[in-house]
């Protein structure tokens, strides 16, 4: 913990400038294009996502009532956040595809530690086609 | 020249609609027909405002910037199942009507409530006046049980039972008889924990939410003191999520009644079996078997009321009184399961069970209806045939939501499904499939019609005066909204 803080005040005094408390972190969309973004220390993800336009849904409004801000989190990453609480855990368990490293983007929030960070949008849906498949008539 | 572009042009907007409106369907398809280079303004609309309607619209908003969104709905207010099926003690569910209504505030969206396609308007005019039409009416019908005594006075529908909580018009007079300590749910998904929480939980935790008025005075009056959920099959093939069994475990004033026996050995099966379901079992093992915790244990002790799973039953005989003319009891066949897992097959053992119970509510799924008898329809499933949501041997006609899968599934997993119907249209329109070089008039052909016809529309901002009417009424006694349930003071407040 104090090293933690120790390394945080070195690199704080390292960055001049006033957005000191920026994180940057990536959103991988649904067709696979990286979206890198700005976000600030205690940005919720789901909300940062909305922010940029980024289609990451988010029915119940951070409620922990849906799993429609189900994202991945690269493994790097995932130690860094806190374990989910019981109410997400149940949550996920509704959410298509789930993985290790799913979580709500509702529940991250974000901190310095998470710069760097990547979050995925499961490929939920068989119509956005990322294979080069084109549609035909019916 | 002009005036074939403000009718049919790229651009859309309030005021060519309006034009249109005042010419006649059959000038404004003539004009439509001679503008064949062009392509015009795609209309589509979708049949039912619950969540596989307002999420098809909202993808279509999204990912086209032309493309007009008609939303049709046969009752006056929007929402479908998120007003009259989500648990009144659910508010945090409802909030998706925020991002439902912001679609509705699109300038290339409008509601037309109190409309019944089928009988209103015809799906075959609704054709001719969109370039696609997207039913998702969804599952109107609840399967029936089939079994002698099923009309008696205290058997109900689960899905007339909770109509009646959530207010649904049709359903307030349902009065159904809580006279009785036992009631017996048939079946054992989220329809019927929803039910069983909504009789058991303390009245007063129920004055705050949106329950209805009249049903919160039936219910504090309720007798019922203890609830089974009846199961054809045994505890992994529960049909439940996860948050729902928690909550009844941890429901204020009662206590959870599972036979260890049940439950016992299961920790070895349900090692392999994925997450969900496993992290499921684990908890009505716990709950079962473990000691529990002193909060929970002194919670038990004090408890009035109580639920419970009985599993491996299924009903075979509403029990008559005396008299032939009340339920007053349940026959059960007792099962046993063949082959495991999702797949296991109940199989009558010839041993029966006789549940003495004066209120019987089947929870045994909803049933979608065909919408006309010329569309295609798969009565055995209760769908409509579709592929990717296109339904089957009718270009221009999609489905979504229950209507295209069947009654399952959470909030998400319509959503994803009525996503990728609007896909199917949104790659049908770039691929010319739906032909927008010939113009459709949308809503406005069809506005004097249902005038003739004796129709009144519902707009969006009709709506949010009943809305402004209801959450007022709510706020008087400290409620988010009191539903109105009378369809036409809902027609004269929109009127206003």
């Amino acid at each position: 913990m104090f090293q933690t803080a120790v390394y945080l005040a070195e690199e704080e005094s390292q960055v001049s400038e006033p957005s000191d408390d920026v994180v940057n972190v990536v959103f991988i969309d649904r067709s696979g294009q990286r979206i890198p973004v700005k976000g600030k220390v205690g940005d919720n993800v789901l909300y940062l996502a909305h922010k940029h336009e980024i289609d990451l849904e988010g029915a119940c409004e951070a409620s922990l009532a849906c799993s429609t801000c189900h994202v991945y989190v690269n493994e790097k990453f995932l130690d860094k956040l806190p374990d989910p609480d019981e109410r997400e855990e149940d949550m996920l368990d509704m959410a298509p595809l789930l993985q290790e490293n799913s979580r709500l983007g509702c529940q991250i929030i974000l901190t310095k530690e998470l710069d760097g960070a990547e979050f995925t949008l499961p490929k939920i849906t068989r119509n956005f086609y990322v294979d080069g498949h084109v549609p035909k008539p019916h | 020249m002009g005036a074939r572009w403000w009718i049919c042009g790229v651009s859309s907007g309030r005021n060519l609609r309006s034009l249109a409106a005042r010419l006649h369907p059959a000038v404004v398809l003539g004009l439509g027909k001679l503008l064949s280079t062009a392509s015009s303004t795609p209309q589509v609309c979708v049949v039912g405002s619950g969540p596989a309607g307002f999420y098809t619209a909202q993808h279509l908003l999204k990912h086209h910037k032309q493309v007009q969104v008609d939303i049709y709905e046969k009752l006056p207010v929007p929402f479908g199942l998120v007003r009259f099926g989500v648990a009144p003690d659910h508010p945090e569910v409802k909030n998706v009507i925020n991002s439902f209504t912001q679609t509705a505030h699109s300038d290339r969206c409008a509601f037309y409530g109190n409309i019944t396609v089928g009988k209103d308007v015809t799906v075959e005019e609704l054709q001719q006046a969109y370039h696609a039409v997207v039913l998702s009416y969804g599952a109107e019908d609840n399967r029936m049980l089939g079994i002698s005594g099923e009309h008696l006075p205290g058997v109900y529908s689960a899905r007339a039972f909770v109509g009646w909580y959530n207010g649904l018009p049709e359903n307030q007079n349902l009065e159904p008889d809580l006279s009785s300590e036992t009631a017996v749910i048939l079946g054992q998904g989220n329809v019927a924990l929803d039910v069983a929480r909504i009789l058991l939980t303390p009245p007063d935790l129920l004055r705050k939410t949106d329950i209805t008025a009249h049903s919160l005075e039936a219910i504090a009056h309720s007798k019922v003191k203890r609830v089974w959920l009846v199961g054809r099959r045994g505890p992994l093939q529960v049909a439940f999520t996860i948050k729902e069994l928690r909550e009844m475990i941890n429901l204020p004033g009662t206590k959870p009644l599972l036979r260890p026996g049940d439950f016992e050995g299961l920790r070895d099966v349900i090692k392999d079996v994925p997450r969900p379901r496993k992290r499921l079992t684990e908890l009505m093992i716990k709950s079962a078997l473990e000691k529990p915790y002193e909060r929970e244990a002194a919670r038990w002790v004090s408890a009035t009321r109580e639920w419970g799973l009985k599993f491996l039953r299924s009903p075979t005989e509403i029990l008559p009184g005396v008299n032939g003319k009340q339920a007053v009891g349940i026959r059960l066949a007792v099962n046993r399961l063949e082959g495991s897992g999702e797949s296991a097959v109940a199989v009558p053992t010839g041993e029966f069970e006789n549940v003495e119970c004066g209120l019987i509510l089947s929870s045994i799924g909803y049933k979608s209806l065909p919408i006309a008898p010329s569309l295609p329809f798969d009565a055995k499933q209760g769908i409509i045939p579709n592929s990717m949501g296109r339904v089957h041997n009718v270009p221009g006609l999609y489905c979504s939501g229950w209507v295209k899968r069947g009654p399952t599934g959470v909030i998400i997993t319509t959503m994803n499904d009525s996503f990728d119907t609007a896909q199917s249209v949104l790659d049908d329109l770039s691929s010319g499939v739906l032909d927008t070089s010939i113009c459709k008039p949308g809503f406005p052909s069809l506005k004097e019609m249902l005038q003739h016809r004796g129709v009144h529309s519902v707009s969006f901002s009709d709506w949010e005066k009943i809305n402004a009417a209801e959450t007022a009424k709510g706020s008087e006694v400290g409620k988010p909204r009191e539903k109105i349930l009378d369809l036409q003071l809902m027609l004269q407040l929109a009127r206003q």
